[in-house]
């Protein structure tokens, strides 16, 4: 498998209808023998069919808690969405404390991470030649980037997301503290969607995977709202987090939190992988030249909005405001700033190791004359498509049933009204044929001149 | 939308309107897949799709009745060609400079009016060429070099 994806389709529970096809960002899937394929190289795993799929059909697959026996000491790394999750008045140390009674041994806080991404990434604002720079934190943004816009890959603002510089930090300094190798310690993401779930199992800047799982929010929710919820929760204070982050962090979880937390001006957040799309073909075309960066965010409300979050995000992009501008996440302790100061100067974690590369899907052969000959087959195809874009092929329009067919993966009757009128030609030459008698047998052909014009014409 | 196809090559014609915002940037968009589907290096695509942007907008928001792009292609070169039907440019020599607009308040309130197309597609062509006459129209060749 070239590329992992965390999207699959449940085969059994899908009916092969169209919806699915239709939204997809970046025409991944075909319904093929009534079932909805997603293709590989294409798919970004944004989760917006997971999201659309009236039959739940489309499924993520994250790792469960028992991955966690794989490693001696296993830390937790909440992503700033999850505390959005909980109650009005649940703060995040009760989620961190709830992890360790869930069977974590660390709770390292992405939040802090997104703090220290926050500072880097100003820096790199202020050094770049490049404009406007596009955040790298949605893996679904970057590979949207890399399969539909392969020409803004440079855009993508070079530097690590925050979940995997947590990592490698918490990985680092537990080492050192316990005496293990880290492979020996296990980090586990708590994750607001499968774009992530992905991007630990294949990160798109970095050589190898830094951070050993990933596990959904939905997952962890109903047990961290169990532990929260009884009495004795409260006092049992098991364990702090090895860093908690600031207000600003924390806001990263929503959209527009990260811009803030940014804090240069000339920005532009924007949210929801379709605008996203609207954005990138701006920037494509020279537009946005005077922005610097842009916050761009496949799910709409940001990571409060990602297919595995369990509360509806107009309700949880407010918890999560509410929480980044709590007074007590204001102030940083001298403390904190020492140990930022120093995390910070850790500067190989924040670079990249391998480049984002494009990987450019709509290319229709290698060979750019016998690309072009087949793009003129296309156009031609696409005129005798009736454009009604009803999705009955098993491809998301007519333009893209065109493509399919030049490239060999479908046939021009796959579109329903072709082959009605391929049917209905069909019906016709079949009663001319009934209608025909051989000469041999006929009666009324005693005409030559007739016989002469059937065979000429 | 015409297409011809010769031996290696193809060409599609995309109208334009004048003054309809809302669908301004079609062409341009549709270039841009056009160009992807064909494997033209990303570089080249990218000044392409400014220039040819640039382009659409110039006939949107300067043509009368906005004007026509046609895309030919070849493993050779692409080549943009955009005509309009008026009002003309009176002097192209001032209207390459960067920073000379005639665009009016309302059109400066929307973003463009930079003075700023002509230069760009200037840059980012390997050739341009511009001819017109006040008050009969515009025709301007872009050819870039696909190798
Ligand atoms: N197709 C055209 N028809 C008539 N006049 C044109 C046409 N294209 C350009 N011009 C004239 O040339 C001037 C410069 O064009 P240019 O594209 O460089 O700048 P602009 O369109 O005014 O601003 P910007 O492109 O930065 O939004 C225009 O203001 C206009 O007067
Ligand atoms: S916006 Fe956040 S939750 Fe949604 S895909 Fe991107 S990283 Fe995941
Ligand atoms: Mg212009």
């Amino acid at each position: 498998m070239q590329y992992f994806h965390s999207v699959h389709l449940i085969e059994s529970k899908c009916k092969g209808c169209v919806n699915c096809i239709k939204r997809c960002p970046t025409e991944a899937i075909r319904v093929r023998d009534g079932k909805a394929n997603i293709l590989e190289t294409r798919c970004i795993d944004c989760g917006e069919c997971v999201r659309i799929c009236p039959n739940k059909a489309k499924d993520v697959v994250a790792d469960g808690l028992e991955i966690l026996e794989n490693f001696q000491h296993k830390i937790a790394l909440p992503a700033p969405a999850l505390y959005g999750q909980f109650r009005e008045g649940t703060t995040p140390e009760q989620v961190i404390t709830a992890l360790f009674q869930l069977g974590f041994d660390d709770v390292m806080d992405v939040a802090y991470a997104a703090d220290l991404v926050a500072a880097k990434t100003r820096k790199i604002i202020q050094q770049t030649k490049v404009k406007p720079l596009i955040s790298s934190a949605c893996p679904a943004v970057v590979r949207l980037i890399q399969v539909r816009f392969p020409n803004l890959v440079e855009h993508i603002a070079p530097v690590v997301t925050p979940m995997e510089v947590a990592s490698m930090l918490v990985k680092a300094e537990v080492s050192k503290r316990t005496g293990l190798k880290e492979s020996e310690i296990g980090t586990f993401f708590i994750s607001p969607c499968p774009g992530k779930v992905s991007a630990v199992k294949q990160p798109a800047g970095t050589e190898k995977a830094y951070v050993d799982g990933a596990i959904s929010i939905s997952l962890v929710f109903p047990l961290i709202r169990e532990i929260i919820s009884r009495p004795e929760s409260d006092e049992q204070a098991v364990g702090k987090a090895i860093r908690t982050g600031s207000g600003l962090g924390i806001g990263w979880g929503r959209a527009g939190g990260e811009n803030l937390s940014i804090g240069a001006d000339k920005h532009l957040a924007v949210d929801g992988i379709h605008n996203v799309i609207n954005i990138l073909d701006d920037i494509e075309c020279g537009k946005l030249a005077e922005i610097n960066y842009i916050e761009a965010q496949a799910c709409v409300g940001g990571c409060v909005g990602g297919v595995l979050t369990v509360e509806n995000p107009f309700i949880t992009r407010r918890r999560q405001r509410m929480l980044a501008s709590s007074p007590a996440r204001q102030e940083m302790t001298e403390e904190q700033v020492a140990r930022m100061r120093d995390d910070l100067a850790k500067d190989r974690l924040y670079v990249f190791d391998k480049p984002i590369t494009p990987r450019p899907m709509l290319k229709l052969d290698d060979d750019m004359a016998l690309a072009i000959q087949k793009l003129a087959t296309l156009e031609k195809i696409v005129e005798e498509l009736p454009g009604l874009d009803c999705g009955s092929c098993g491809a998301p329009n007519c333009r893209a049933l065109a493509e399919d067919v030049v490239r060999g993966l479908a046939s021009e009757t796959d579109c329903v009204f072709r082959l009605r009128e391929r049917v209905q030609l069909l019906a016709e030459e079949l009663l001319l044929a009934a209608a025909a008698v051989p000469p041999s047998m006929g009666t009324a052909r005693n005409n030559t001149e007739q016989n002469e014009t059937s065979t000429s014409s | 939308m015409e297409v011809s196809n010769r031996a290696e090559g193809l060409k599609e014609t995309y109208d334009v309107a004048g003054r309809d915002f809302s669908s301004a940037g079609a062409a341009s968009s549709r270039i841009k897949r056009i160009l992807q589907q064909i494997g033209v290096d990303q570089g080249i695509i990218r000044r392409i799709a400014v220039s040819s942007y640039e382009a659409e907008m110039n006939l949107v928001i300067h043509a009368s009745n906005g004007g026509r792009i046609t895309l030919d292609i070849s493993p050779d070169a692409v080549t943009i060609l955009v005509e309009d039907d008026g009002p003309g440019i009176t002097d192209i020599k001032k209207a390459m400079q960067p920073g000379y607009s005639t665009a009016s308040d309302e059109i400066r309130e929307m973003g463009f009016g930079a003075g700023m197309g002509l230069p760009n597609m200037q840059s980012c062509a390997d050739e341009l060429e511009i001819s017109s006459e006040p008050g009969v129209g515009t025709t301007l060749k872009m050819v870039f070099m696909n190798r």
